[in-house]
């Protein structure tokens, strides 16, 4: 372990970076340029910082590790911080985004830089400390707090709809979190603390946690988002800005998926065994309905919005599977889909820098003129349609085969989303990109600057390399998800042999 | 050896790539997406009027791309190298020893572990020679036939990199790796069939190939998954040695117990229906023509299209355990055997009728498939590879001789002006049709042997249809080569400007041509001779009832005789037709036209698929998102609340210093607030 506190460092770090802009003063544009430059060095930083994490990390150990732990308030509230291998993969994508976000919205922000620096900031911190938080009371502050910069981010910088489209963002997500204040409430009313690793070890009683899954659900289903409780995504994304839409896709859809695995699977275990069928029934409704949907969209943000929802289906899906393919390939497929969409969002905004609008119908034929993004675009496509060799195959995969051994009716609906997410996908890509260039507006479109293919570069080499060599991610996770399972396993067998000793006392 | 025959042409297709890239990045310098000022590139390279038509009438309008010619020479260099070495690993691994090479691991998730790795067994190392062999003169065939091409670099990238799919493909020991070739070659063939991007027809080709075949690899993917679950592995050797074990286990599959064996090996099949364009999910096989010819040859009648045959040989430990299952691999092959026969009896785009024979000819290696006479069925592969590679890039050398026509009505009395095209399609041809002594002749009158011998239950539908298509086959193939070569030409301006090929074309179609005589008798004692034991070995299981290599052998005379018969009975027909009598075709054709019509308009498949699959898709799309997600699910939800919510707080917003987002933070730090206190009192109460 490390003599200094790394997880509040990289957690906090970014805030610290915010206070600095913040104090920032100067003529219009040596402002701008100052605080882009704060931002960028700021988010390298906390980048670099978390690699640390990387190597100094345990995969062999389902422990928490780096843990933090200082009393807060009223003595049973702790400033609680560690990370395991479900937690770290998402802490590193979030700070590996980061800069790309910075960089993607240099030019294309003009208006209020400094708030908008500050905003995206002030989101890292919340983001990453979601994901280290180990106590309910930190997790519940991070995970909500969330909602105020990104709010901001689509209500301020955010396209003509903005207005609504936050709003619906806002209220769905309030809704959820209401219900997961409830419950969180009622659990420490049973448990007495609100400290995670204790509680994942308290084992509620049956009743508490059926009652407590659904409003844990309400909320996490809403983030993830789960059909039919997704309607909020593609107007958010429609308006938010580039770096908006590239966030909210990698990183703030993953709290959902995120909580399930942190929460409702290992604390309610019962519970979550009872509501599969559920999940696994709108997870399948998700897959296809929301792949239907998106071969029909006019705006590429929204048909990239909807393919997120379908691939997110795989996630919950793989999830409440319980197998250690399906969780494994669950959060595989949460940090591929954080790396595709997020680099399909920045494709989008692109064109959309060029050419200011997002309908499908006004492009065509840009690889005549852009051969270098229809390239990376091509990749991301791909990984989108999960293609063997990116990284969008091996979480689709590892979901889909974990499922299979549990519900063979889920499996294969969702594998239909195979067939349906290669025509949406291919779809886009041959009305945006191939074609003849005959568009007058296209006529002296330029490709890729260095700043884009800075951003769009790696990510495409990423998708490529995580697809031929996953393991890096899954083995990082691969002792966490191991304990996970058996904790799950000797929960569902304790109730099951309760239940019969029950049942014999009965008779 | 077998890493360099792998990934030799990979090395080509990056290098080949970065050209690519480099000279594009060259052409198209790259610029801020903020307009500044004036653009001195668009003054240059502005959409000039002829941009939009270059490629669909193929005459160059801007220089080649930067290191056209290293690309070229970098990537059929590494593949001939490629080839090379898959002919010496022929020999030492028929003949010797099989060869396991472990790369890396894959993914390891629980008691799933995916190895990257190279089983070359004899199986392999037939389907390595076939592979590299092709593809190394498909290579050098390009050099010539895309020499108008601008972007040569990009197009060598796909040839390369299509083949080390295709090698990953059949050197895989197990099935998510066969999965990755087989993915990968179907994207290599997307690309390679929309290379002219600007044409929409290829777009809307590649689109229906990828979209196809993803149909197919449904079934293939739920094969893998309950492979998986049935026996906790996916590697080939596991499941083999397991295979015996799931033998009367079935699985709850939707609504029925089914047999696990015949449900694996059904699902797994679908997969090869798929890639091998059988009966049903055809049809993107003839739209696939679109492509560059060489891709034709290569992708869609040599390699790719042959991988859902190599697929059940691989599997055959566990198809010679379930009857039913290859009773429905020989009611497909026969089954596509002679409808696709049916519909290349009236084709006109000279490579559309060689594309149905493909499809035709694939049906026949499933029948031998089906009804286990596995090495048969390779043996068909083997010999089809280099006479319907010599067909396609012998047509191909025909349309560049007729300025890119296509259509061979147009064409005629072309044998005097390219003697040695017609030379070499006739050989193929000969080959084709299974004449004696030619390379076809001694792996087609195989299969239908086989199926006259099998007792399958689908094997007398299978030997009739076969024997059908053979006459069928015979007579369009003439009639591709009456209608091109013979009698008076169509077209007189473009019958007095054909010229025959440069040799960097016609070198390949004599190599292949030698292939297409040579590969029949030499290797017969291997393939269903007595050799098949000592040669294939492991990589292909008969079941201990499986008798029929040596039943072959026994067919009664009249029976062996009868292909040959109906090859002579095809030619006769067609030179009667087109030689004899050219005005009888439009005149049964008139006579009975909607027969005519139907075999025309492809048994009108197309159609019937765009009303029960495309629109009803794209309507319930539709549906669902206007009604779904904006009436109900919107309309009862959040637009409800949200409207009113925004009504006060618009009113307020108005009020107020006008910034929404000022209530934004208050209304939430209020909430954390609340939440804090509450818990805090909680906690201490």
């Amino acid at each position: 372990m490390l003599s200094w506190p790394i997880l509040s460092v990289t957690t906090f770090l970014p805030l610290v970076g915010a206070l600095f802009i913040m104090m920032l003063s100067g003529e219009g544009e040596v402002e701008k340029r100052n605080a882009r430059w704060v931002a960028l060095w700021t988010t390298l930083i906390t980048f670099a910082v978390s690699l640390v994490l990387v190597w100094r990390f345990d995969a062999g150990s389902a422990e928490f590790q780096f843990v933090e732990r200082r009393p807060w308030i009223a003595g049973t509230i702790n400033y609680h911080m560690g990370v395991d291998g479900i937690s770290l993969p998402f802490v590193i994508l979030t700070t590996a985004l980061m800069p790309l976000c910075i960089i993607a919205s240099w030019g294309a922000i003009q208006q209020r830089v400094k708030e908008y620096m500050i905003a995206f900031l002030v989101l890292e911190t919340l983001m990453v400390g979601t994901f280290c938080a180990l106590d309910l009371v930190l997790f519940y502050l991070f995970f909500e707090g969330g909602l105020i910069p990104m709010f901001l981010i689509i209500g301020v910088w955010g396209g003509p709809r903005r207005v609504y489209a936050s709003f619906k963002f806002f209220l769905y997500t309030l809704l959820g979190s209401v219900l997961m204040l409830l419950a969180i409430m009622a659990m420490y009313w049973d448990a007495g603390t609100t400290d995670i690793p204790t509680l994942l070890k308290h084992g509620f009683p049956a009743h508490l946690q059926t009652w407590a899954w659904l409003a844990f659900f309400a909320s996490f289903a809403v983030k993830m988002p789960m059909w039919p409780v997704h309607t909020w995504l593609p107007d958010a994304h429609v308006e938010a800005p580039t770096a908006g839409s590239v966030i909210l896709a990698a990183i703030l859809l993953k709290m959902g998926g995120y909580g399930f695995l942190r929460f409702s699977l290992p604390m309610f275990p019962l519970a979550s065994q009872d509501f599969a069928p559920l999940i696994f029934t709108l997870s399948v409704i998700a897959i296809v309905y929301t792949s239907l949907v998106a071969l029909v969209q006019e705006d590429m943000k929204k048909l990239i919005a909807y393919s997120s929802v379908a691939h997110m289906g795989f996630v919950t899906m793989g999830i409440f599977a319980a197998t250690t393919q399906g969780i494994a390939g669950g959060i595989f497929q949460m940090v591929s889909h954080g790396i595709v969409s997020g680099a399909l969002f920045l494709s989008v905004g692109v064109v959309y820098d060029r050419l200011h609008t997002r309908e499908i119908s006004a492009y065509g034929g840009l690889v005549n003129r852009m051969p270098l993004y229809a390239a990376a675009f091509m990749v991301f496509t791909l990984a989108n349609v999960g293609l063997p060799g990116t990284s969008g195959f091996v979480g689709e995969f590892l979901t889909l085969i974990g499922t299979f051994k549990v519900s063979i009716w889920t499996a294969t609906a969702a594998t239909l989303g195979v067939i349906l997410s290669a025509a949406y996908a291919l779809w886009l890509y041959r009305k945006v990109v191939l074609g003849a260039l005959v568009k007058p507006k296209l006529a002296a479109i330029k490709d890729l600057d260095y700043r884009e293919l800075i951003t769009l570069g790696p990510l495409a080499i990423l998708t490529i390399l995580f697809g031929v060599f996953p393991k890096p991610i899954i083995d990082m996770s691969a002792g966490s998800i191991a304990h996970l399972i058996t904790q799950y396993q000797t929960a569902l067998g304790a109730a099951k042999t309760a239940a019969s000793a029950a049942a014999m006392l009965v008779k | 050896m077998y890493q360099a025959i792998v990934f030799l042409p990979l090395v080509g297709a990056i290098l080949a790539g970065l050209i690519t890239l480099a000279g594009a990045r060259a052409r198209f310098p790259g610029g801020s997406p903020v307009a500044e000022g004036h653009d001195h590139a668009a003054d240059h390279h502005a959409v000039d009027e002829h941009g939009a038509q270059r490629h669909d009438a193929h005459h160059p309008t801007e220089p080649a791309a930067a290191g056209s010619r290293a690309a070229e020479l970098i990537t059929t260099s590494l593949l001939f190298v490629s080839m090379i070495l898959s002919w010496i690993g022929f020999v030492s691994v028929g003949f010797g020893q099989d060869v396991h090479v472990n790369l890396i691991n894959w993914f390891t998730a629980g008691d799933l572990k995916v190895d990257w790795a190279l089983r070359v067994d004899t199986l392999t190392a037939v389907m390595l020679v076939v592979v590299t062999t092709v593809s190394a003169f498909v290579h050098l065939y390009s050099i010539g036939y895309m020499v108008e091409e601008p972007y040569r670099p990009r197009f060598f990238c796909y040839l390369s990199l299509f083949t080390f799919a295709m090698l990953m493909l059949v050197t895989s020991d197990n099935l998510v790796q066969l999965f990755f070739g087989w993915e990968g070659v179907g994207l290599m063939s997307y690309l390679l069939i929309g290379y002219w991007y600007q044409k929409p027809e290829a777009n809307a080709a590649a689109i229906k190939a990828f979209v196809v075949n993803r149909v197919g690899d449904f079934g293939f993917a739920l094969g893998i998954f309950a492979v998986f679950m049935m026996t906790g592995a996916i590697d080939f050797d596991t499941i083999f040695a397991q295979a015996p074990s799931l033998v009367g286990k079935t699985i709850h599959f939707l609504f029925w117990n089914v047999d696990a064996l015949t449900l694996i090996c059904i699902l797994l099949f679908i997969g090869a229906m798929g890639k091998s364009a059988q009966f049903l999910l055809h049809t993107w096989l003839p739209d696939a023509m679109e492509g560059p010819t060489p891709v034709s040859a290569l992708i869609h009648a040599a390699t790719m299209v042959t991988a859902g045959v190599f697929m059940v040989a691989r599997l055959s430990p566990l198809f010679e355990l379930a009857p039913t299952a290859q009773a429905v691999v020989v009611f497909f092959g026969a089954t596509t055997a002679m409808f696709a026969a049916t519909i290349g009896l009236v084709q006109n785009d000279i490579k559309r009728i060689i594309a149905y024979s493909t499809c035709s000819q694939l049906g026949y290696m499933f029948v031998a498939m089906g009804v286990g006479a596995y090495s048969v069925g390779m043996f068909h592969l083997f010999t089809h590879a280099f006479f319907k590679a010599l067909l396609f890039l012998g047509s191909g050398s025909v349309i560049m001789a007729m300025h890119h026509e296509q259509d061979i009505q147009k064409m005629g009395g072309l044998k005097d002006k390219i003697p040695f095209t017609y030379t070499m399609m006739v050989i193929g041809t000969l080959a084709l049709t299974g004449f004696p002594l030619t390379a076809g002749y001694f792996s087609k009158d195989a299969i239908i042997e086989s199926a006259f011998v099998s007792h399958n239950p689908m094997a007398i539908y299978a030997f009739g249809l076969t024997v059908a298509a053979a006459a069928l086959t015979s007579f369009y193939s003439w009639r591709l080569i009456f209608v091109t070569f013979h009698g008076r030409p169509h077209d007189r301006h473009h019958y007095d400007a054909a010229h025959e090929s440069p040799a960097v074309i016609l070198i390949p179609l004599a190599f292949l041509a030698a292939g297409a005589i040579l590969s029949g008798y030499p290797f017969k004692e291997l393939f269903v001779g007595h050799g098949v034991e000592t040669f294939f070995r492991d990589s292909l299981r008969f079941a201990p009832s499986n008798h029929i290599l040596e039943e072959l052998h026994q067919v009664p005379y009249g029976i062996a005789l009868l292909p040959t018969v109906m090859m002579g009975l095809g030619f006769l027909v067609s030179w009667y037709f087109y030689i004899r009598k050219p005005a009888l075709p439009a005149e049964l054709a008139r006579q009975h036209e909607p027969l005519y019509k139907f075999l025309l308009n492809k048994w009108y498949i197309d159609e019937l698929y765009e009303i029960i699959f495309v629109r009803p898709t794209l309507w319930l799309g539709r549906l669902l998102w206007k009604q779904g997600d904006g009436r109900i699910i919107d309309g009862l939800g959040p637009d409800g609340v949200s409207a009113r919510v925004l009504d006060v707080t618009r009113n307020v917003v108005r009020l107020q210093t006008g910034y929404l987002y000022h209530y934004a933070f208050a209304m939430l730090i209020g909430a954390a607030a609340f939440i804090t206190w509450f818990i805090v009192r909680a906690g201490t109460g």
